[in-house]
């Protein structure tokens, strides 16, 4: 009879599978491809053992060290060991995410929903859903952990070989199963889908956080970290197993406990009791610009907390610049000289562009969200009271103009402090901070189209990112792939002065400001005679 | 006095008229019932009402004022519940009902207590997990505790209970009471045959029928179940009768409600025994136009029921 628990496991696990026929191939096909190309890319970009170990000298850094990982085999940095360095943890954490959103949609927000409520009346056993998740969970992980392995090795990369790539794959697919389990684990203890997720995303970064304090002070620490653990079996260098089947025993063990919490516990009960939220809104909360901060908040700090540490990171490797520009041709490729300045500060301008480009992203996102809430319909809520359009939009504006300076300033600080401690001859904070705040204008005017695009046809507003993508591309590689100038002056980034190598020209900067200015003044004039649609 | 009015209302989405020259009317103190099957304009029109949509002609006014140019004016003094209340998934109810008495401006926290312990919510629950109908709630709540002069209701208890409902039914008359309007959109016929003054019926974006419950049952036909001493002779052949069934020894027929006295007149002349008369339910009414395809074109022409 014990068998019952499980009744009808196989046509569940085959359901979830239908109901995951694009995600799963999705998230499989861009990981892999991910890890090809930049293994691929690699080989491309270091060709010689001396540039790779440039390469490796620039990453003996305590910012380094934290950001992707404890470096094995830099003495002998081959294209394995700088691909298990610099790739795997980050992969590892995007299996991660990929394991945590499957088997939370289909364990705790299937039952949130009544969904499981549906299954279990019909003759499926008591264990049955959670089984299947699990099943289609970690055979999804086995797949990644199949083909990136096979995949990388098929790629006959010297120093690539089958062992170690096999193993690069099984820690990927190990770290997905962990956090399945993990995810499992919580399904059970949570009341809800948001909790589940959030317990679960929680310990993962707690993963990575404990194993980066680890990394750069204490070994020992690493190890209490699953993240550290798959690090830990020091891919296409040492290859250890062990650690690897530690992952997925502790992952086993994790499982079996989840299937006996599932099995004595109520349909939709948990057992962290959901904790009451407050029964009055904080004065802050009541205006549409607290509304709007408030929903954004978490997204809005990851982001700053991200882009100050692309500033870090961007800043860790300005210490062995000059150094590794005259020793790595493509890169040169990529810099003309200029006389009077170092290849540091004509570097300084192009990481400038790609920082700003990139801060640009959290300020659109704040003010798409605008078009968002209307898809929700929850723009009616606000907008049937005493609220008006121009304030409603103004709301969304302040953060995402406010949002885009404070993103630039702390990339910003970051690539200063950090490139600052590296190099022997500091720069200025100044010279940084006005080289970054000189790119302000261009991101109003990408702000400006994202709120031209908000009043007038909301439906295109999708059409602001395909705009940012090709300024990225265009400014980032335009150079190496030489394309023809105009194709740089088709976006706002284009035409910023390259502090401090280009001189200041003021005229054009005031250019793009009213340019922006009328951008955003077009856009709120759409926005008050359009018809909203929730 | 006129609260609420459109004069020809005209609302295109594209080639596609949604509105096709609506003219209602709230008066102050009055429940409005604005009743028509799925799709026919009513939510269009609350939202033409509430300056979400600009209409394409016509004109919409409350409080005497343009819906469009002085939505912000009108909200101040208008509470509006949508029929598909959809909330922030992270808010809990609690701040959701203060965000929204505060956006309208006036506050009333006693009433908010009140609402709350009325219609059994759980202010310290996030959106995300509320039921429709706890989501409902809390529009409703917001609604209520604020002091507005016109509320406007969009099938705002679809997903109540009935206990709930009644709670409802107690807001609206509180409100009339305290001399309020309310434009009320509903499916729910006996609730609309109990609480409003005034109906308007709307059906592919044209109202077909307004007026006072009374009026339009005038409009309608009573069923009758007599029982004569002497057989009835060529009751069919009077004006007004249809519907003939023998039932027993009695009668049952529909007259048309005009020709009631006529009706009366001749029967009594053959000594009646028994006699019960049912007034057109509202469910009547509402079935007669719904279900008359192609009447559209005879608005306020009762007679061709």
């Amino acid at each position: 009879m014990a068998n019952q628990s499980y009744h009808n496991t196989g046509r569940l696990s085959r359901f979830i599978v239908r109901q995951d026929r694009i995600r799963i191939p999705v998230w499989i096909i861009s990981l892999s491809v991910l890890s090809f190309m930049v293994a691929m890319a690699f080989t491309d970009l270091y060709p010689t053992g001396l540039e790779r170990q440039t390469i490796a000298e620039t990453m003996k850094n305590p910012a380094m060290t934290a950001m992707v990982g404890k470096g094995y085999g830099l003495d002998d940095y081959t294209n394995g060991a700088m691909m298990a360095h610099q790739m795997l943890l980050l992969t590892a954490m995007a299996v991660g995410i990929m394991s945590i959103l499957l088997v939370t949609r289909h364990t705790r927000a299937d039952e949130e929903d009544g969904r499981i409520e549906m299954i279990r009346s019909l003759p499926a056993g008591r264990l049955a859903n959670l089984y299947a998740t699990i099943s289609v969970s970690f055979g999804t992980n086995a797949l990644i952990a199949i083909i990136i392995g096979f995949g990388l090795y098929a790629l006959g990369i010297e120093s690539m070989d089958l062992e170690g790539s096999l193993m690069y794959g099984a820690a990927l697919g190990a770290t997905g199963i962990f956090f399945s389990a993990i995810t499992a684990l919580f399904a059970q203890l949570t009341e809800s889908a948001r909790g589940t997720m959030g317990y679960s995303i929680t310990v993962l970064l707690l993963s990575y956080l404990i194993r980066a304090i680890g990394d750069v002070s204490n070994e020992t620490l690493s190890w209490f970290s699953p993240l550290g653990w798959v690090l830990g079996s020091e891919v296409y260098v040492n290859n250890y197993w062990w650690p690897i089947i530690l992952t997925i025993g502790a992952a086993i063990i994790l499982v079996a406990l989840s299937l006996y919490l599932n099995a004595i516990r109520d349909l939709e009960a948990g057992f962290i009791p959901a904790k009451p939220g407050r029964k009055y809104a904080s004065s802050f909360l009541k205006s549409p610009l607290g509304l709007a901060l408030r929903l954004q908040r978490t997204g809005l700090i990851a982001w700053a907390a991200g882009m100050f540490i692309l500033g870090a990171s961007y800043g860790s490797v300005l210490g062995d610049l000059e150094s590794f520009f005259t020793k790595n041709e493509m890169m040169a490729e990529l810099l003309a000289p200029v006389e009077g300045y170092s290849l540091t500060e004509q570097f300084l301008t192009m990481l400038m562009s790609v920082i700003a480009m990139i801060c640009t992203i959290p300020p659109l996102m704040a003010m798409l969200k605008l078009k968002g809430e209307e898809k929700k319909n929850h723009t009616e809520h606000l907008l049937s009271r005493a609220v008006s359009r121009t304030r409603l939009m103004g709301s969304y504006l302040i953060i995402s103009v406010i949002g885009g300076f404070l993103m630039l300033a702390l990339a910003d600080i970051g690539l200063w402090a950090v490139g600052n401690s590296v190099m022997d001859e500091g720069v200025a904070f100044g010279t940084i901070f006005s080289a970054a705040m000189v790119y302000l204008p261009a991101m109003w005017i990408m702000i400006g189209i994202a709120v031209l695009f908000t009043g007038f046809a909301p439906k295109l507003s999708g059409l602001t990112w395909l705009y940012l993508t090709y300024s990225i591309l265009v400014v980032y590689l335009g150079g190496m792939l030489q394309f023809p100038e105009w194709m740089a002056k088709l976006t706002p980034f284009g035409h910023i002065p390259k502090l401090p190598v280009e001189d200041m020209d003021f005229m054009k900067v005031f250019m793009l400001t009213i340019i922006a200015i009328l951008l955003l003044a077009a856009g709120f004039l759409g926005y008050n005679k359009r018809d909203i649609r929730g | 006095m006129s609260v609420l009015k459109t004069t020809d209302l005209t609302k295109k989405f594209g080639k596609f008229t949604a509105l096709n020259g609506v003219n209602i009317e709230v008066n102050k103190g009055e429940v409005f019932g604005f009743i028509g099957p799925n799709g026919a304009g009513k939510s269009t029109t609350i939202r033409v009402l509430l300056g979400i949509l600009k209409a394409t002609d016509g004109e919409a006014k409350i409080f005497g004022k343009d819906a469009w140019k002085d939505a912000v004016e009108i909200h101040k003094r208008i509470a509006y519940v949508p029929g598909d209340v959809n909330l922030w998934p992270n808010l809990t109810g609690g701040e959701v009902i203060d965000l929204f008495v505060e956006l309208r401006g006036t506050n009333n926290k006693s009433r908010r207590e009140e609402l709350i312990k009325k219609f059994d919510l759980d202010p310290s629950k996030k959106c995300g997990t509320y039921s429709k109908g706890n989501r409902q709630k809390v529009a409703l709540i917001a609604a209520f505790s604020s002091d507005a002069d016109l509320y406007i209701l969009d099938e705002p208890t679809s997903g109540l209970d009935p206990l709930m409902e009644r709670v409802f039914q107690e807001c609206v008359m509180d409100a009339k009471n305290e001399g309020k309007s309310i434009l009320l959109s509903s499916h729910i016929l006996s609730e609309v045959e109990r609480l409003c003054d005034k109906v308007g019926i709307i059906r592919q974006g044209q109202i077909i029928e307004t007026g006072t419950l009374d009026e339009l049952r005038h409009l309608t036909r009573t069923s009758l179940l007599v029982e004569t001493k002497q057989p009835i002779p060529a009751l069919g052949n009077v004006n007004g009768v249809r519907d003939i069934v023998m039932k027993d020894q009695a009668l049952s027929f529909q007259v048309d409600t005009d020709e009631l006295d006529n009706v009366m007149k001749y029967i009594s002349q053959f000594g009646i025994v028994k006699l019960e008369s049912a007034p057109p339910t509202l469910e009547d009414l509402f079935m007669s136009h719904y279900e008359g395809v192609g009447k559209t074109s005879d608005s306020g022409a009762g007679g061709a029921l």
